[in-house]
């Protein structure tokens, strides 16, 4: 037996564990500031443009000025044919192709840079080296291009028509999937009392983080590498496409993203920017740049949420949905996009428009239309702002139609708690919850009977009208969600990487990627809360291939469930790795010890787990052969008990005014009751709810990126795309339930995009009940006060 | 983006300005409206002068009658108070209300009326207010009343190597009243409509905004509630209705501040 010290054990003992109180400020459940803002604050983040390499050129693209030609000819200027590439020089290098398994899906080739045909305003078509950007952008302008144009498919409606032009002649339509769902759907229509109809759009937009995208790729010839820091959400899923387009195998390919500066699903994807860049500083030896600028962003790279649906709405008069009857449109684009692919967004439509709402028939069509655009990605929330506005303005036009107030319309169709877990008409597994409590605490928030008051006595120009939406969230989809939809990310067991230093320090490492959720916080607060160690002895590694284990990263609400789970399970491991070496300096055996707190304890007597890894890693003298020979570092993988995804839910009221003679719309009150099972760190969660009101504020009101005939887009800058700013966000009041979720570790749901889910359709829904009285409905969002304006000025007319 | 290539130079004098601008070079004051256009290479001079630190442009003065606002005062410190009012605080109100503080830091009063966007708010208040333009030039210096300097959108009547100088503006007379309401729905955003009213014993001035064009003045008796309507429809045929309804809605509104 080696030579035993007991000294430390008796020191130990003196001390007293105070590790609950501990517990108790940092665990999980409380709101512990983010440790990350320390340097976000002081101006010390890293993002892309802060990052310098010796001998770094800068990139320009030249892009298409038009949305849809054949290349007859690409010439470069004079004296820079060695700064300037084209198509034909990437050798080597293959288009980005997303593809889905679903049946009919018709596959895109996004060529890295265009070689015979433009399809969008804005495609790269050759890519220009120099010293600096402005150099860059110099030569650029020089690039003459030989282009012979032709007529643009703008509209999706009229994409789909039989004999439009063709986006992609080979095939035969603009139509890269169609899918169609019926779950008993004419047996619960038939005979229905009420029928409603309704034809819905929602507007392109532009996803706006406030850091747009960049890359600075460098190779390195010691680790014969190619390094590329980027600004993205899924780093290991940018190695894996990057690896299939450049031909390199993955191990030669490190994806770094540093401090990212927001993402919200713009940044979950493969750009052709990111291959251009890898390949050129492999080929040209020295380190290369991209900073996109906000004109790449308004008007060139990926868009997201334009929805056209045609709804038919099956009721009785006590205001029950009998049936829903849906046909949908998403304009896709030109392409689709790595790796959500074109069809992500419809299938979603398809899946979950019935939202939180019981019926008894569904059917659904759903076409993903291909248009002279920028592709689609997935924006917070994806499809469900679209759904939540169409499923919440069927509610209101029940409520309309029966005489029912709309809540009590809502109430009566909802999910109930004693239904729970339920599984809706598209198979959608509710885990928890109780929503009509939620729409009841909603509604109580903003003082529903005092507002319906003010409204009735509103006289005057300006009117006032409430709002309601009521929606849950699926979080954390698991394998069996995405396997169904064959893109090229499905994910399965989410890894953490958990090493106990050997001063008794914890640091994890995870494949996602955090750029605003604070993950840096929950996931340690997740540590502590197994372990007991102290918060600022957590250190999260993220984003970093060369670093990190396997993940598709951060999107889909799913990094508190899943990397949360991965975490908690890396330190259950190491726990028990922890327990022998702590049971023997206790000289007990390891059935007899627990590891929580920071402690190896039994009965009264501990052992520090810093003491255990000083003991493992510097003393090894002191431990028996054969004892915690994998030693204090695991890796973990953690799927959730189900893993159809979490559900957390949320109802939002709002209470607009709308000015009749300039449709100038004011937002006087907003209320939240959200659900998202335990909260991890309550503070982060209402940060999170904030945001994404804001961004929901933004769907529901002002943004929208609109094309002309020729498929050219009508903003360039912010000036003239339009977000909604900190002028613009009313005083929210947020309230919480917390239903814990059966099925993940501590009962936590995903909850990133709840907050831009609801405010469309709680707004939508607001302005027509402040106009209904005068014969205005309006059904497209964003509701612009031209819109309003246009609709009363017709009304006016109609009723004169 | 980023700009064209251009050389920068700060004037130390009003004569050095002009004779760079002679020379083909472009002024600068504030960068606020050039700043974005040479960004998006709108813009591409081969030189820009600075003339925002030129004493000479950036003084007030007041006499009984008017006050005098140099071309590069900013909007801020008319916000603020540190250019004389002519009276109600109307300039400082005008001034709180153009885009957000970080633009009105560096955005001047001459600047914008130089740049002359048919949306600016000082455009449509100055000529409602019967504000002059004093410009200089090596050739001589120029009174111009300000329903004379708009040419057009994004258009003077500055000569190349004429700078703005000042901007001359009639204090409000007791019997005066001025109202002004613009539509927008959020700072900084390009206005949807504006209108600005003017009414005293021996003038009344309607100028309404926004119009893509320069404003339209509209005076005497087609400056007041009922005339308005008539003379904007016939006037803006080519707007559609619901422009032509909210531009008359920023009047009627403009009329009850004055009144107010
Ligand atoms: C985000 C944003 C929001 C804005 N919102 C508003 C708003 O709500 N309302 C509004 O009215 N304006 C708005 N503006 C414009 C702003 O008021 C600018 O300050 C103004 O238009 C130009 O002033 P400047 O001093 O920056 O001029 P600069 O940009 O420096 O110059 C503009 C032009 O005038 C010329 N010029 C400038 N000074 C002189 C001179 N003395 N003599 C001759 N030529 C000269 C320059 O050569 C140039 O062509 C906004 C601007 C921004 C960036």
């Amino acid at each position: 037996m080696p030579c035993w010290n007991n000294d430390n054990i008796y020191k130990e003992l003196m001390i007293q564990v105070q590790a609950d109180l501990v517990r108790e400020k940092s665990g999980v459940g409380a709101s512990v500031l983010r440790k990350e803002d320390d340097r976000y604050m002081r101006g010390q983040g890293e993002f892309i443009a802060d990052i310098k390499r010796p001998a770094m050129q800068e990139l320009a693209f030249v892009r298409s000025p038009v949305a849809h030609a054949f290349i007859r000819g690409v010439k470069k200027p004079a004296g820079y044919e060695d700064r300037v590439f084209i198509a034909a020089d990437l050798v080597g290098v293959s288009p980005i192709t997303a593809i889905s398994a679903l049946p009919g899906f018709k596959r895109s080739s996004q060529p890295i840079l265009a070689t015979d045909k433009i399809c969008h305003v804005g495609e790269p078509i050759a890519v220009c080296v120099a010293q600096t950007r402005a150099e860059a952008e110099d030569i650029a302008a020089l690039v003459e291009l030989d282009l012979e144009e032709l007529p643009a498919i703008v509209d999706m409606r009229a994409a789909l028509q039989p004999g439009s032009l063709l986006v992609h002649e080979p095939w035969g339509d603009n139509v890269f999937l169609e899918t169609s769902v019926d779950h008993g759907f004419a047996a619960a229509a038939s005979g229905a009392p009420i029928i409603i109809s309704k034809h819905l759009r929602t507007a392109r937009q532009c996803m706006s983080p406030m850091e747009g995208r960049g890359v600075v790729a460098m190779w390195e010839p010691r680790l014969e590498q190619l390094v590329l820091h980027t600004s993205t959400q899924m780093p290991h899923i940018v190695r894996s496409g990057l690896s299939e387009c450049l031909g390199l195998p993955e191990d030669m390919v490190r994806i770094i993203a540093p401090d990212v500066g927001g993402g919200f699903g713009y940044k979950g994807i493969l750009l052709g920017e990111e291959v251009c860049a890898g390949y050129l500083a492999r080929h040209l030896g020295h380190p290369v740049r991209w900073i996109e600028d906000r004109r790449e962003q308004l008007t060139g790279n990926a868009n997201c949420r334009e929805h056209d649906y045609e709804l038919t709405a099956y009721a009785d008069h006590d205001g029950m949905l009998l049936a829903l009857d849906a046909r949908a449109i998403v304009d896709a684009g030109a392409y689709s996009l790595y790796p959500f692919s074109a069809c992500l967004e419809a299938a979603q439509i398809a899946s979950i428009l019935p939202g939180p709402y019981r019926m008894n028939g569904y059917r659904c069509i759903t076409w993903s239309a291909a248009t002279n655009k920028p592709g689609i990605l997935p924006y917070r929330g994806v499809a469900r702002a679209g759904v939540c506005y169409a499923m919440e303005v069927i509610m209101d036009a029940i409520a309309q139609e029966t005489g029912l107030p709309p809540e009590e319309v809502r109430l009566r169709n909802l999910v109930l708690p004693s239904m729970m877990p339920f599984d809706n008409i598209t198979n959608k597994h509710f885990d928890s919850g109780d929503y009509p409590e939620a729409l009841r605490r909603a509604l109580n928030a903003i003082d529903m009977p005092a507002w319906r008051a003010r409204q009735a006595a509103a006289t005057g120009t300006v009117k006032i009208g409430i709002g309601l939406a009521v929606f849950c969230e699926q979080g954390a989809h698991g394998t069996s969600v995405y396997a169904g939809w064959g893109i090229p990310m499905v994910p399965g067991f989410e890894q953490a990487s958990a090493r106990l230093t050997a001063d008794g320090g914890l640091e994890l490492r995870v494949g996602i990627q955090s750029h605003g959720q604070g993950l840096e916080t929950t996931l340690a607060q997740v540590a502590h809360e197994s372990l007991g160690l102290p918060i600022e002895r957590i250190k999260i590694t993220h984003g970093d291939t060369g670093l990190t284990p396997y993940s598709t990263g951060t999107w889909g609400s799913r990094c508190m469930v899943m990397a949360g789970g991965a975490v908690a399970t890396a330190c259950q491991d190491l726990a028990a790795r922890i327990a022998p070496i702590g049971a023997h300096l206790l000289q007990v055996a390891t059935d007899d010890v627990t590891v929580a707190h920071g402690y190896v304890s039994t009965g009264s007597r501990h052992v520090s787990i810093a003491e255990v890894a000083r003991t493992w890693y510097r003393r090894p003298q002191d431990l028996p052969d054969g004892i915690a020979h994998g030693g204090l570092e695991v890796t973990a993988g953690y799927k959730a008990k189900r893993d159809s995804g979490t559900f957390s839910y949320a109802a939002h009221a709002a209470v607009v005014s709308v000015d009749t003679e300039t449709g100038d719309i004011a937002l006087l009150d907003y209320a939240i009751c959200e659900d998202g099972g335990t909260l991890v760190n309550p503070m982060i969660v209402d940060g999170q709810l904030i945001g994404g009101i804001a961004q929901g504020i933004g769907t529901a009101l002002y943004e929208a990126m609109r094309f002309d005939d020729n498929g050219q887009p009508s903003a360039s800058t912010l000036a003239d795309y339009t977000l909604p700013g900190a002028t613009e966000m009313p005083r929210l009041r947020i309230e919480h339930m917390a239903t814990p979720s059966p099925y993940t570790v501590f009962g936590q749901k995903g909850i990133g995009e709840g907050g831009a889910i609801g405010p469309p359709a709680a707004i939508a829904n607001a302005v027509n009940d402040a106009l209904r009285p005068l014969g205005v409905e309006l059904s497209a969002l964003p509701i612009t006060p031209h819109m309003v304006m246009s609709a009363l000025l017709r009304a006016r007319r109609d009723t004169a | 983006m980023k700009p064209a290539p251009f050389t920068w130079s700060a004037a130390p004098t009003l004569d050095a300005a002009c004779g760079t601008m002679r020379a083909g070079g472009r002024a600068i004051a504030g960068g606020q409206s050039l700043g974005p256009m040479l960004n998006l290479r709108i813009a591409q001079p081969d030189r820009l002068v600075s003339i925002a630190r030129i004493s000479a442009l950036c003084g007030v003065s007041e006499t009984a009658d008017d006050v005098t606002i140099g071309a590069c005062v900013t909007h801020a410190q008319i916000e603020d108070g540190q250019a004389p009012d002519i009276g109600q605080d109307i300039l400082p109100r005008v001034a709180a209300n153009i885009a957000y503080r970080a633009v009105r830091n560096r955005g001047t009063i001459g600047g914008s009326l130089c740049h002359a966007d048919p949306a600016a708010d000082w455009v449509t208040v100055l000529l409602a207010l019967g504000a002059q333009a004093l410009t200089h030039a090596p050739s001589g210096s120029r009174i111009i009343a300000l329903d004379g300097f708009f040419t057009g959108a994004f258009r003077t009547n500055l000569t190349p190597g004429e700078v703005l100088h000042a901007i001359r503006i009639p204090r409000l007379t007791p019997d005066a009243r001025f109202g002004y309401y613009k539509i927008c729905r959020k700072p900084g955003e390009f206005a949807h409509a504006m209108a600005a009213v003017f009414i005293s014993k021996n003038i009344a001035r309607v100028v309404i905004g926004a119009l893509g064009t320069i404003p339209l003045v509209l005076m005497g008796a087609e400056a007041t509630p009922d005339g308005v309507e008539p003379a904007f429809r016939s006037r803006t045929t080519m707007l559609d209705e619901v422009t032509q309804h909210m531009q008359l809605t920023a009047v009627k509104r403009a009329f009850a501040r004055a009144a107010a």
